[in-house]
């Protein structure tokens, strides 16, 4: 009884504005994110298994996952290593401009993909300025799916120097000097100690980009050519399928989308934090 | 092994951080960097530890240890230990493989067997008393424990030289005294020479064979902590050990006056500014024809071995301290807004335009 009257006159919280802010924040969760995902549901349901799995399987859908996730993985790994060393310049050395090229690295979360998308075109096309020089050596970027990891690398390379940039800045450089006057080597110092360290935060960060590139359209269209079978990514697919006016068969391409991003992002989750309570000695 | 510094400089940009500072330490000596922040102290130490490069000059500095010169030589390669303010543990590591670093990194050729190395690294954490911990990861230790494990830590690698910055800093004071004791006797057991920074006088004068005492990049006095004491080469040295009453005032016909308070002192006529230590304040009820310096008290403190008073007056800019004997303190029956006349033991004046030579002290 008087634990109902406690909880409903919210006096044990001291801070203010728990129901409204909650509620305000749950409807729009609904609104925004839960509402189109049932949608989304609910165009599957007009479908049977059977056919729910022919889509989904059907040979030129299960090249564009291949393509996806193939060139997701490198563009992944580059952002992993290239995200790494920009998070570390940015976090462990000054230098004139280093504000500039701390801001240039939220760029590509600003600019429309679209925009990002007909640059590189034009850039990577053969007449381009980087197709010209990489034509007679042999490289093709344009219409092939590096061009496709390329343009999948720069919409997610902020996911990965976002996250990893904090953990650096909160690892002291008192660590990096102990480790070098315990004689360690800069190799050795970086292995064992600074990459134990904010490992956790560049597999979250590459997982990041990665479910983020699983998912890009307007970059990569404009330079991907769209070849059937060789260059066509799954987003692409679903557009394709919109415009044949199949809303079905796009929501369950979509859906497949949305379980392998999802069940990646629990994964990531789950396993940051186990790794999380090690670092804090067990105490979650 | 000895550690000699000839003409270390540092400037960071535009600041000079150190004056070129000369400085020899003995073999087997634990000396202590003394001195406020920003006096340059940390930076003295990352020099000699080889985490900061002194200055390229003209003339440039030079590092000895022993007869090697290691004035270019990496931090890696200098064989010292270091032991961090903030203990700089690797935190995903366990105690045990913390310790064990440094013997582990070693070239192979030179790195220990497996079992020699478990064999270490539990006679060192037998050492600083933590053995039951070893599987414990340093966020699940106290800051005491975390700072013993960082320098069971650096003693794996048997240096030569031990490096501290302000190693008690961030601990509570019944820790810091338990632990200060702790190295010192580590230090005479083990026998190797050491350095520490310290911002806290007490720290320095206990723990120190001689203390360096440096402000504003320069040093100002290197002694033994007894020398130091009683023989103070200037004003700052001597306002930095201790706390300090100051007294103002004219002096003209062997008479200083301040406001309606005087004293019969034998300096000549002009400006003067006295020092005296708390200690070298004695509290009557009665004025004599010596001295008449009326005080009001306005705080006691009854902690420790002796009562600390403090002393207000309205010829005194800031106020002052007394430390009385409990005895006195009873007999007196010292209460707060009490006056009394203070009448002081012993003082000193360091004149401003000469400072390093014409220290003067007196027993009043």
């Amino acid at each position: 009884m008087s634990q109902l009257a406690t909880w409903r006159t919210g006096s044990t919280r001291v801070l203010p504005g728990f129901g409204l802010s909650m509620g305000i924040s749950v409807l729009f969760i609904s609104l925004v994110l839960l509402l189109p995902i049932t949608g989304l549901f609910g165009q599957l349901a007009g479908l049977s298994f059977a056919e729910y799995w022919a889509i989904i399987t059907e040979g030129r859908v299960v090249a564009s996952y291949m393509v996806t996730i193939g060139a997701a993985a490198v563009a992944a790994i580059i952002n992993a290593i290239f995200g790494l060393l920009l998070a570390w310049v940015l976090v462990r050395y000054e230098f004139p401009g280093k504000r500039l090229l701390d801001a240039l690295m939220d760029l590509p979360f600003a600019l429309p993909t679209a925009v990002a998308g007909i640059t590189l075109a034009t850039l990577y096309a053969s007449s381009g300025w980087m197709g010209q020089l990489l034509e007679p050596l042999g490289f093709q970027v344009a219409y092939t799916w590096v061009g496709i990891a390329l343009a999948m690398a720069f919409t997610s390379i902020p996911f990965v120097v976002r996250t990893v940039q904090p953990v650096l800045e909160d690892l002291p450089a008192e660590v990096d000097e102990a480790a070098m006057s315990l004689g360690a080597t800069d190799g050795v110092a970086f292995r064992r100690v600074i990459l134990p360290h904010i490992w956790p935060a560049l597999v979250t960060g590459t997982g990041l980009a990665f479910v983020r590139s699983l998912g890009e359209f307007g970059a990569i269209i404009f330079i991907a050519g769209n070849m059937p079978y060789e260059t066509e990514i799954t987003a692409l697919m679903i557009f394709v399928k919109l415009q044949e006016y199949d809303y079905a068969g796009a929501s369950a391409i979509a859906s497949v989308v949305l379980f392998v991003s999802l069940a990646l992002l629990l994964a990531i989750n789950v396993w940051q934090g186990r790794f999380v309570r090690r670092l804090h000695g067990g105490k979650g | 092994m000895s550690i000699r510094l000839h003409n270390i400089a540092k400037h960071f940009g535009n600041t000079q951080a150190l004056e070129p500072i000369n400085l020899d330490i003995h073999e087997g000596e634990l000396v202590g960097l003394l001195g406020p922040s920003g006096s340059g102290k940390t930076t003295l130490l990352r020099i000699i530890a080889g985490l900061e490069n002194a200055d390229r000059t003209t003339q440039p500095g030079k590092i000895l240890f022993g007869d090697r010169d290691v004035t270019n030589v990496h931090v890696r390669d200098r064989r010292i230990g270091f032991v961090f303010q903030h203990y700089a543990l690797f935190r995903h590591m366990s105690v045990y493989d913390n310790v064990a670093f440094g013997l582990t990194v070693l070239s192979r050729k030179r790195r220990p067997s497996s079992g020699e190395i478990r064999a270490r690294v539990f006679r060192l954490l037998e050492m600083v008393k933590l053995e039951h911990l070893a599987n414990r990861y340093p966020a699940q230790l106290s800051g005491g424990q975390q700072q013993r494990v960082s320098l069971a830590r650096a003693l794996a690698v048997e240096p030569e030289v031990l490096l501290l910055d302000e190693p008690f800093g961030a601990l509570d004071a019944k820790v810091r005294q338990e632990l200060r004791r702790w190295l010192r006797h580590l230090h005479d057991e083990l026998n190797f020479t050491s350095v520490f920074v310290t911002h806290d006088q007490e720290e320095a004068l206990e723990l120190s064979d001689r203390v360096v005492v440096m402000s504003n990049g320069r040093i100002e006095q290197i002694d033994t902590p007894d020398e130091l004491y009683r023989t103070p080469a200037n004003r700052f040295v001597f306002e930095f050990l201790g706390d300090v009453n100051h007294l103002e005032g004219k002096v003209s016909n062997g008479v200083l006056t301040c406001g309606d308070a005087y004293w019969h002192v034998d300096l000549p006529d002009g400006h003067e500014e006295l020092l005296l230590r708390p200690h070298e304040v004695r509290l009557t009820e009665q004025p004599t024809s010596e001295s008449h310096l009326p005080v009001t008290i306005t705080a006691i403190s009854p902690v420790g071995a002796e009562v600390r008073v403090e002393l207000e007056a309205d010829w005194l800019a800031q106020p002052w301290l007394a430390t009385v004997r409990h005895t006195d303190f009873e007999h007196l029956a010292l209460r707060r807004g009490q006056r009394l006349f203070a009448h002081p033991r012993h003082w000193r004046r360091f004149p401003k335009v000469t400072e390093k030579t014409t220290e003067q002290t007196r027993v009043a």
